[in-house]
C-alpha cells in the first residue's frame, strides 16, 4: 500500500536529487496566538523549513517533555482549538500551495470532533498526513485506515523499543514517512548520537522504501547535520517552541522580537541540511 | 474491533476493549512494554506458584480476607434493609489500595524490574506503592501532583518515610491526571528498569483487566463470608460502592457481575452537584473520549480538551473512570448514581458515630448513597457496601467542615 500527498512526493524527490537531507519544524497551532502562529507558519518555508509538523494543542500530551507541553497550554489559554488548527493551515495554504505539512497531536480532540468531519476538513485545508501519537497499530482501525481510504498518510513513530518483530506491523499502514523517534522517551531531551542514528535508519530503510525522518532531542545546526547525513530528514521541535517562549513578555504574550528569533533559529538550523557541499 | 461477550465478567477480549471501552491507546515507544507486561501477567496469572504466593501476603501481609460486619446500627437507623459492610479499611495501610499494589509488585519482581514508578492522588496508592517497595526492597518513585503534595502532607511524610521518592509534579493542573501524565513519560524513558503499577482500573490494556483480577479478591470474600452470616447460597440483593477510576468497585462488583439477581450500583463524586463544572462525575457529566491509553467516559469541553474534576475526596478526583464501568453503565448491568461533598461529610460523621468507624471521604460517598435508598427497601434485603478506606487521613480537611456544618457537636 502506498499513499502519499503529491507535496510530500515532490519534496522527498526533491531533497534526493539535491542529495540535501530536509528540515521538519513543529510549531503548535496557535501558540503563543493566532495571529503570531500563522505570522510564524507564514515564514518557515524561506527561513528553511522544507516540512512543517503542526501542533495540535491537547491538554494533556503525555509524549511530550515541557517546553511542548508548555506550548499546549499557550495555545488553549489564548483559545485554540482543533477547529482554529484547521483555519490556521487553511490561511497558510492561501499562500503555499508546496511546503507539506503534517499535523501532528493526540486522537481525542479528533474523536470528538468526529473522525470523518475532521478527515474532511484536514484535507479541504490542505494537511499533507497525520502524525497521531496516542494511535498505535493496534488501534489503526479508529482513523488511520479512514485516513489512508480518504488518500491522507498515516504517518507512523518507530521508536527504540519497537523491534524487528514489531517493525512490519509499524510499517504496514505507514504512509508518507516514516517518524523515527531517536531517543525512548519524551520530547525535548537530549540528542541521540549520530552512529546511533544512523544504524536505526539503516535498520528501518531494511524494512521500508519509504523516507525517514528522525526526530526528538535535535536541537542546533550540528545535530541536523548530523542526522541529516545519515536520514532523509531532520525534525526540530522542542528548542523551536523554547524560542517561542524566550521571546514571551513576563504575562505570557506575543512580543515583537517573537516571530523574528524563532525563524531566524530556523534560519541558522537549515544551515546544517546541506548534506553535501554543491560541486563546482 | 470491539466484540461481543457472552458473559458481564469475561471482558476485556484479547485486545483489551470492553465494547467499544479501554484499549491500547498509547505511544509506540510504550507499546513494546504494555505488551511485555501483558505477556507476563497472563503467564502469572496462570502459575500456580504466583497465586500461592500473592495468596501469602494478602494473609500474612494485608491481613486479608478483610472482615464483613453487620452495621446494625446504622440499619437501625435507616429502618429498612440489613446493611453490610465488607471491611477494606482494615487492610494493611488503611484501604483496598494494597491488594493491587502486592499483585503487581509481585509481577514486577518475577519480571526481574527492581525500580517501580507509581502516580497517585491522594497518596493512598502512593504509600501502598512505598509500602510493598519497601518490603521488597524496590525503588520506588511516586509521581504526585504539586497541589496534592500540598494537600496531602501526612501521606507524603509516610511515602517518605517508607524511603520512596516523591516527585511533585507541576505541569497542567498538578493534580491526579497531571501525575499519570509524568508517570506515563517517566516511564517511556525508564522502561527497560522500570515497571509502573497503576493505581486504579484504568491505563492501558491489560492494566483495567489486572487491577481488577487483583481487587476481585474483595467480592470473591463477600461471597463466602455473606453465606456465614446468612446461610448457604444467598447472595447480597444490593451492592454500593464508590467510584473514583473504579478500583474497589470493579474488585466488589467483578465477582456477582453474572449473578443477574444482584443489584450493583457504583456511586460517583458529585462536587457541588452534576449540573456545574465542580464534580468528578465522568458517568453522569462526561463524554466517551481518549486518555492515559483507553477509551472511556471523560470530563471534557466541546473541544475535547480534558477538564478537571472536583472532589472533596481526592481519591475520587480524577476526569476518567475505568472502561469497564463505562461499558457495564452502557450494557445496564451496573447503575451509577452520585453524591456531593455535603452528603458525603454527612456520612462521614454518621458512620463515625453510629459504627465507630472512621470512613475515608471516598466510601463516604457511597454511604450516603446508600442512606438515600435503604430505607425504602425491605428488612430481609440485603445491602453491602464497600468501606474501602478509613478516614484519618481526611481528618485535616475534614474537621473544620464538620465543625461549620454543626455535625461535631455531642
Amino acid at each position: 500500500m502506498s499513499y502519499t500527498s503529491a507535496r510530500l512526493q515532490k519534496l522527498f524527490d526533491n531533497l534526493q536529487q539535491s542529495e540535501r537531507g530536509g528540515l521538519g519544524i513543529f510549531v503548535t497551532a496557535g501558540d503563543p496566538d493566532r495571529q503570531t502562529s500563522l505570522a510564524i507558519l507564514k515564514g518557515l518555508p524561506a527561513a528553511g523549513a522544507d516540512m512543517i509538523e503542526l501542533g495540535m494543542p491537547f491538554s494533556d500530551p503525555m509524549a511530550d517533555g515541557p517546553s511542548i507541553q508548555a506550548a499546549s497550554l499557550r495555545a488553549l489559554n489564548n483559545g485554540a482549538s482543533l477547529a482554529s488548527t484547521l483555519e490556521i493551515l487553511t490561511a497558510f495554504r492561501a499562500d503555499d500551495q508546496v511546503t507539506p505539512v503534517v499535523l501532528m497531536g493526540y486522537y481525542n480532540p479528533i474523536y470528538s470532533y468526529g473522525v470523518d468531519a475532521f478527515l474532511s476538513a484536514a484535507i479541504d485545508a490542505g494537511a499533507d498526513g497525520l502524525i497521531i501519537v496516542d494511535l498505535p497499530p493496534e488501534e489503526d482501525n479508529e482513523l488511520c485506515i479512514p485516513a489512508l481510504d480518504r488518500g491522507l498518510p498515516f504517518v507512523r513513530l518507530a521508536t527504540p523499543t519497537t523491534n524487528d518483530q514489531r517493525l512490519p506491523a509499524v510499517l504496514k499502514n505507514t504512509s508518507g514517512f516514516v517518524y523515527y523517534v531517536s531517543i525512548t522517551g519524551i520530547t525535548g531531551t537530549a540528542a541521540v548520537p549520530r552512529d546511533l542514528a544512523a544504524a536505526a535508519v539503516k535498520r528501518l530503510k531494511k524494512h521500508t522504501d519509504l523516507p525517514v525522518a528522525v526526530g526528538f532531542g535535535i536541537k542546533t545546526a550540528e545535530d541536523v547535520a548530523a542526522i541529516t547525513s545519515v536520514a532523509d530528514a531532520a525534525i526540530v521541535g522542542s528548542a523551536v517552541v523554547e524560542q517561542i517562549r524566550d521571546s514571551l513578555d513576563p504575562s505570557g504574550q506575543a512580543t515583537n522580537a517573537t516571530v523574528e528569533n524563532v525563524l531566524s533559529f530556523v534560519a541558522t538550523l537549515a544551515t546544517g541540511t546541506q548534506r553535501s557541499a554543491p560541486a563546482g | 474491533m470491539s466484540t461481543h461477550l457472552n458473559t458481564f465478567s469475561s471482558g476485556p477480549d484479547e485486545n483489551g476493549h470492553f465494547g467499544n471501552f479501554g484499549g491500547r491507546f498509547v505511544a509506540e515507544t510504550l507499546m513494546p512494554l504494555i505488551l511485555d507486561v501483558e505477556k507476563a501477567y497472563l503467564e502469572a496469572r496462570d502459575d500456580p506458584a504466583f497465586e500461592d504466593e500473592f495468596e501469602y501476603y494478602k494473609q500474612h501481609y494485608i491481613g486479608r480476607p478483610s472482615p464483613l460486619f453487620l452495621a446494625a446500627r446504622l440499619t437501625a437507623h435507616f429502618g429498612g434493609a440489613k446493611l453490610y459492610f465488607k471491611r477494606d479499611e482494615l487492610n494493611h495501610t488503611g484501604a483496598h489500595k494494597i491488594n493491587n499494589v502486592m499483585g503487581q509488585a509481585l509481577l514486577a519482581r518475577r519480571m526481574g524490574k527492581t525500580k517501580i514508578i507509581a502516580e497517585t492522588g491522594a497518596g493512598q496508592h502512593g504509600v501502598a506503592t512505598a509500602t510493598a517497595c519497601a518490603l521488597f526492597g524496590m525503588e520506588c518513585e511516586v509521581y504526585m501532583g504539586a497541589e496534592d503534595v500540598r494537600r496531602q502532607k501526612p501521606n507524603v511524610d509516610r511515602m517518605r518515610l517508607l524511603g520512596a521518592t516523591v516527585v511533585p509534579v507541576t505541569s497542567g493542573s498538578g493534580t491526579l491526571k497531571d501525575a499519570m501524565n509524568e508517570a506515563l513519560r517517566t516511564w517511556v524513558a525508564k522502561a527497560e528498569t522500570h515497571f509502573y503499577i497503576i493505581g486504579t482500573v484504568a491505563g492501558p490494556h491489560p492494566y483495567p483487566a489486572m487491577v481488577r483480577d487483583f481487587q476481585s479478591v474483595i467480592g470473591e470474600e463477600l461471597r463466602w463470608q455473606l453465606e456465614a452470616f446468612e446461610g448457604a447460597g444467598r447472595l447480597p440483593d444490593t451492592l454500593i460502592a464508590c467510584i473514583g477510576g473504579g478500583s474497589n468497585a470493579m474488585g466488589l462488583f467483578h465477582p456477582f457481575l453474572d449473578d443477574e439477581e444482584v443489584e450493583i450500583i457504583g456511586v460517583e463524586a458529585a462536587g457541588h452537584g452534576v449540573d456545574t463544572d465542580q464534580h468528578a462525575a465522568s458517568l453522569a457529566g462526561g463524554r466517551p473520549g481518549i486518555l492515559h491509553g483507553n477509551r472511556t467516559y471523560l470530563l471534557q469541553n466541546d473541544d475535547g480538551q480534558i477538564t478537571e474534576a472536583h472532589s472533596i475526596s481526592a481519591g475520587l478526583d480524577y476526569p476518567g473512570i475505568g472502561p469497564e464501568h463505562a461499558w457495564l453503565r452502557d450494557s445496564g448491568r451496573v447503575r451509577y448514581e452520585s453524591a456531593t461533598d455535603t452528603e458525603a461529610l454527612e456520612a462521614f460523621a454518621l458512620c463515625s458515630r453510629l459504627e465507630g468507624i472512621i470512613p475515608a471521604l471516598e466510601p463516604s460517598h457511597a454511604l450516603a448513597y446508600t442512606g438515600k435508598i435503604i430505607a425504602d427497601l425491605p428488612a430481609d434485603h440485603i445491602v453491602v457496601m464497600n468501606l474501602c478506606g478509613r478516614g484519618d487521613k481526611d481528618l485535616e480537611a475534614v474537621l473544620p467542615l464538620l465543625d461549620e456544618m454543626g455535625l461535631l457537636e455531642v
